[in-house]
């Protein structure tokens, strides 16, 4: 058992200079076979890890990571937490992710900084907050929190956004859910693989899956960097770059992959007291705990997984975003980065058994695959465990692409590079 | 950001150029529905080469074919779409 992270360690601690902390995870020469393989180290693959071996007693289970953990998108996202979707599959799928986020840090023994400080879309003309009160009507028959805002009421939590009526944009209105926020994406990473190491659960990084071993129509193991590693059930965990790995087994899935950017200003006082997100617009503004201003918009439309975007896409973001917040032009930006994401063509996941015996699928994230973490590591543990999709990813089968029972949030239709 | 060879006006900023679909996406009329779920719903997607449907949409709105690399970027080829160009 490894020493909890708690007051009474760090005091203990005191007494000999904290010599007795170790590594938050081992470093494993992997075995000849596991129960499961999880093929990625992201959120996602340790979420799953985590929950197969705490709530499905399956320990036997190993984690490849083909660089080092944390370092793709889990470390590369703009770190909102919300499930304010108007389908009902999405928010109760990211519903039952955000009653998770509420309790992770005690479940972990972590801190993930989970801050539910609000977020809110904001409403731009009539035809906006038609859709907002929709989809908030839509969630409270849910029993999710939503909560339609006046401009009054708006300003009274952010002060800085333009709520003049000569706006280029005026703000009519906003959808605000309280419940949801913010988390510290390293040590949502970090916490997981603690937490999934502790419960036995290898975790081999620097291991790239090169191809899979096949038995007819069965996968039963991979080959890696380093060396042939068997499993009874493997789970491809890759988002973003699914459509590669999947390839190595020989499908075709509904995703393209694109490059999404973020960027962060210097750290400054407090200024965005929520997460604003207009998708009228399509731009998203939070405020780190450190103080910087972390800003999204739009992904490149078009197939790239080189990591490195376009500086148009971001000045569009920019321009929206000091468009409503006239203040933020005044900040230096500090950093900029992207990540590579798989566009899915409804725009929502893919969890679920795959067309070839003893392989899984957990893909298709588009830009929203963070605040998923938990809900998507619960049930794809289940589906690993069981075989069969937990009754919340049931609807993100890869099959309803092909019977024409898409979840198309935005109703967009097959286009992920329209999205 | 880079530039794109249009065959009509000579290279230009990529902002002009739209991005469409890859060329074995194209729906056959002529094919079962089976294919055309295919052609439709899912993508090759490699970390490689791939025949890509572009259009110069804020310039001569042409369509052409690119050549193209997903992990470096480099254009192989540009071809002006016709016939010859689809499957």
């Amino acid at each position: 058992m490894k020493t909890p992270y708690s007051a009474f360690s760090l005091l203990r601690g005191a007494l000999n200079g904290q010599k007795h902390w170790e590594p938050a995870w081992r470093d494993p020469e992997p075995r000849a076979s596991y129960d499961v393989i999880i093929i990625g180290g992201g959120g996602h693959g340790l979420a799953t890890a985590y929950y197969l071996a705490k709530v499905h007693g399956i320990r036997n289970v190993a984690v490849l990571e083909k660089s080092w953990i944390g370092g793709g998108n889990v470390g590369r996202n703009t770190t909102l937490v919300r499930s304010n979707y108007r389908l009902p599959q999405l928010h109760n799928f990211f519903e039952f992710g955000l009653k998770l986020w509420h309790n992770l840090s005690d479940d972990l023994n972590y801190n993930v900084m989970f801050s539910p400080r609000g977020a809110m879309f904001l409403g731009h003309n009539d035809g906006d907050m038609i859709k907002l009160a929709e989809r908030g009507d839509a969630m409270r028959c849910d029993g999710i929190d939503a909560e339609l805002l006046t401009p009054k009421q708006i300003a009274k939590i952010e002060p800085l956004l333009d709520l003049s009526r000569g706006a280029r944009f005026p703000i009519d209105g906003a959808l605000i859910q309280w419940r949801a926020g913010t988390a510290r994406h390293d040590a949502v990473a970090w916490g997981y693989a603690r937490a999934a190491d502790a419960l036995g659960v290898d975790i081999i990084q620097k291991c790239e899956v090169t191809g899979f071993v096949k038995d007819g129509n069965r996968i039963t193991g991979v080959e890696t960097t380093r060396g042939r590693i068997l499993a009874g059930r493997t789970g491809i965990c890759v988002a973003g770059h699914s459509g590669h790995v999947a390839g190595l087994a020989g499908l075709r899935l509904p995703i393209e992959s694109q490059t999404l950017q973020a960027l962060v200003t210097e750290g400054v006082k407090p200024m965005v007291q929520s997460v604003i997100m207009s998708q009228s617009l399509h731009f998203y503004v939070s405020q780190s705990d450190k103080g910087g201003i972390v800003m999204g918009g739009d992904p490149d439309n078009w197939p790239s997984y080189a990591r490195r975007g376009q500086p148009t896409i971001k000045e569009h973001a920019i321009a929206q975003a000091v468009t409503c917040m006239p203040a933020l032009s005044r900040l230096r930006m500090l950093r900029t980065w992207s990540g590579v994401t798989d566009m899915s063509f409804d725009g929502s996941p893919i969890i679920g058994p795959s067309p070839i015996d003893g392989l899984y699928l957990n893909a298709g994230w588009c830009y929203g695959g963070f605040k998923a973490t938990p809900a998507s590591g619960w049930t794809y543990a289940h589906t690993l465990a069981t075989g069969k999709p937990h009754e919340l990813n049931a609807p993100f089968s890869l099959e309803r692409f092909m019977t024409g029972a898409t979840i198309d949030e935005t109703s967009v239709g097959p286009f992920p590079n329209h999205r | 950001m880079y530039q794109i060879t249009c065959p009509h006006c000579g290279p230009r900023a990529q902002t002009e150029f739209t991005y469409e679909r890859t060329t074995d996406s194209v729906v056959d009329p002529a094919g079962d529905t089976h294919a055309a779920m295919q052609a439709l719903y899912t993508r090759a997607n490699p970390m490689g080469l791939d025949d890509e449907i572009w259009r110069h949409t804020y310039g001569c709105r042409a369509w052409m074919v690119l050549t193209r690399h997903r992990v470096t970027h480099e254009i192989r080829a540009v071809k002006a779409i016709g016939p010859e160009a689809l499957p």
